[in-house]
């Protein structure tokens, strides 16, 4: 069934899928029934990696890159002179099977350009998911890609085959997105977010009365921004993100640091490289909203718009907000604790366990895992208090976590006060 | 000083726990296996297997802690590092003569060293769940071999075995020599005299394969170069999540 000729399909297909990068596999927990194939593990399992250091859950692939969508950033614009194909759902859905058998993938993740029009490509790419579920009996991972303005009765119809589904924003602002991608509105995009948040609390809602009750999306929806082809700043960004997140409910907002792929297009920036740190950054921040109860306001506000690339935005917020510090270790509320640079979620359920046994030092903590190289100046603890941002200033922490290397003694301190020039990154 | 020595399973180390309490002697020093070497000084106390002894060190375990404190033990023992043995030991007795539930009290070293093998072992555990790469055989059945780091076969066969239920497969542990073959039914505990593996790379004899073998192979490598964005290009990270000495055993890292 599968030939050599398909080698050159998943060739085309697979390179025309890499931008997208979305890869969980996390988030439903769906036992092997009947004996057919697969399941879902809720923690997710990254199989393999990439010489770019993302991880390979998925078999991410396109149905078809021919599109009727002309947008600015992306590679598969119909504009562009490329070698165009497409797969047939039955192609799809048994090289999946083969690679899951073979423990390559942990499930498929199909996205597609647009073709004739969103519905026609959206119906296509739901039979692919339905093939896979009915005919081969597969229990594993499915993540669909909703087509912006295709029907709500095919996305409804995609939710019940899919673990996850996602639309791809893009562009954090209507103007800009207007812009770079003529065919595209807010509307087209957020119109499937919401029929999909709909349709996964009415499931919910049903699943509490009948537990047999189908599932829908179970493992929620997700979407992508691009980073950096566009002036929006951080804080429009996270905004964003953070309404995303508390009002439809998704699972994750990815970041994408864009890559110039269309170079002749004098409406994106021309950058060297990808900007990976903003990137990173903003990741950071994403942690912060989804993880340690941090408001998006907190991280970036009209002050500062944009996120500190040299240092970390937990240690820039508490390098804003010196008044909240030190904290101790040995009564400080968990979210208190969560905000100190240096402890994490890890730390900090341990730190809690640990201190109803005995009071904590800082060797403690630095068995615990506790960074203190940041810590140390935010936290106090069962020991002779250190110097801390208190007695420091908010500005001499901040050339002290600049610094890499490690600081021993206060003599280091009494030194960086005479030549506070550091190198602005590394 | 006391030097006991034990056969290298957990119930031998159990037991091992049992029969110290009873001598009122605790160890010192714990050597593993007939293969270990003569003590200079004194006499070697070694310990007979005892699964009675042991299942009552395991349920005094659970009560004085918990049962995923036990079942924590047990994931620990897996690591198979020589130091491990006695640092369960010291953990045993920490558990058993506190009046407190200690596994939560991370400011003793003891607990936290135990707790950052497990999460060692774990993640060699889940690792091994992902970079598992079946071989197709002529027969149709499935066939992967590893060398893992720690002996974490049986805590990933469950998963395995859920998600895998329709093909009968074998993994194999080249390092240890033993592995768990699934014949649609039940799974079973093998090893192999004469496997016919190729033990750079985990690869069966190419008589053995099956026809389409080496083409999805290929596939999954052509798959595996095309989505790498080159601009990205980042080894460090790479190196970092898929260690290099899983590099031989997978497909689209090798030659094929």
């Amino acid at each position: 069934m599968i030939s050599e000729s398909s080698l050159e399909k998943l060739k085309i297909l697979a390179g025309a899928a890499k931008y997208d990068v979305s890869c969980a596999s996390s988030g439903t927990k769906r036992n092997n029934t009947n004996a057919g194939i697969g399941n879902a593990t809720a923690w997710g399992i990254c199989h393999s990696f990439t010489e770019d250091g993302r991880c390979v859950s998925l078999l991410k692939i396109m149905l078809s890159n021919h599109c009727i969508y002309d947008c600015a950033y992306c590679i598969n614009r119909k504009s562009n002179d490329i070698p165009r194909t497409s797969f047939t759902s039955e192609e799809i859905a048994s090289l999946t099977i083969e690679f899951y058998r073979r423990n390559y993938i942990e499930g498929l993740f199909l996205s597609s350009g647009v073709l004739r029009n969103p519905d026609y490509t959206m119906e296509r790419m739901v039979a692919v998911a339905k093939t896979l579920r009915t005919e081969h009996r597969y229990n594993g991972y499915i993540h669909l890609k909703a087509i912006p303005g295709a029907s709500a009765q095919l996305v409804a119809d995609a939710g019940r085959w899919a673990d996850r589904l996602s639309v791809n924003i893009e562009i954090p602002t209507e103007n800009n997105l207007k812009l770079l991608a003529p065919d595209k509105d807010f509307k087209s995009v957020f119109e499937p977010m919401k029929i999909i948040s709909t349709n996964i609390l009415e499931s919910k809602e049903e699943r509490r009365n009948h537990r047999n009750a189908p599932l829908f999306s179970p493992s929620g929806q997700s979407t992508q921004l691009i980073i950096g082809a566009t002036d929006d700043s951080d804080q429009t960004i996270l905004k964003l993100a953070s309404a995303l997140y508390s009002r439809r409910d998704l699972k994750r907002v990815y970041y994408s640091g864009y890559i110039p792929v269309n170079k002749y297009d004098n409406r994106l920036p021309m950058l060297n490289t990808p900007p990976l740190l903003r990137e990173h950054r903003l990741y950071q921040a994403d942690w912060l909203l989804r993880f340690y109860g941090f408001r998006s306001d907190e991280i970036v506000n009209a002050q500062n718009p944009n996120l500190d690339l040299d240092l970390d935005p937990k240690v820039t917020y508490a390098l804003r907000n010196p008044q909240m510090f030190p904290v101790d270790i040995n009564t400080a509320d968990p979210l208190m604790l969560l905000r100190v640079p240096g402890i994490g979620t890890r730390s900090v359920p341990l730190i809690v366990m640990a201190r109803k046994h005995q009071r904590l030092n800082s060797s403690h903590l630095q068995k615990m895992g506790v960074v203190m190289k940041r810590a140390r100046y935010f936290i106090t603890c069962n020991e002779l208090r250190s110097q801390n941002i208190q007695d420091l200033k908010p500005e001499i922490v901040r050339q002290l976590l600049l610094d890499k290397k490690p600081i021993g003694t206060d003599d280091a301190v009494q030194l960086k006060l005479f030549y506070p020039m550091m190198p602005a990154l590394r | 000083m006391n030097v006991f020595s034990f056969d290298n399973t957990f119930e031998g180390l159990l037991t091992l726990v049992f029969e110290s309490y009873r001598q009122k002697q605790f160890p010192d020093e714990i050597l593993c296996g007939e293969g270990s070497q003569n003590v200079l000084f004194g006499a070697t106390n070694t310990i007979a297997t005892n699964v009675l002894k042991a299942e009552r060190v395991w349920k005094g375990i659970i009560s004085h802690s918990s049962e995923e404190n036990a079942h924590r033990i047990y994931r620990v023992f897996l690591s198979g590092l020589p130091d491990t043995p006695l640092l369960l030991v010291n953990y045993i007795r920490l558990i058993i003569d506190s009046p407190k539930n200690e596994e939560t009290n991370f400011a003793l070293l003891v607990v936290v060293e135990i707790n950052k093998l497990h999460q060692k072992v774990c993640s060699e555990a889940h690792r091994i769940n992902g970079f598992v790469r079946f071989q197709k055989t002529s027969e149709g059945s499935y066939f992967a071999s590893f060398a893992p780091l720690y002996d974490v076969l049986p805590l990933c066969i469950p998963h395995f075995h859920d998600r895998y239920a329709d093909q009968s497969w074998i993994i194999y542990d080249l390092k240890r020599n033993y592995g768990f073959w699934y014949d649609l039914k039940n799974v079973s505990r093998v090893v192999f005299d004469d496997l016919k593996v190729n033990s750079q790379n985990g690869q069966l004899h190419t008589s053995l394969l099956a026809e389409d073998e080496k083409h999805f192979q290929k596939m999954w490598k052509q798959y595996y170069q095309c989505i790498c964005i080159q601009e990205r290009r980042n080894d460090k990270v790479h190196r970092q999540h898929l260690p290099k000495r899983f590099w031989k055993y997978l497909p689209e890292k090798g030659v094929i």
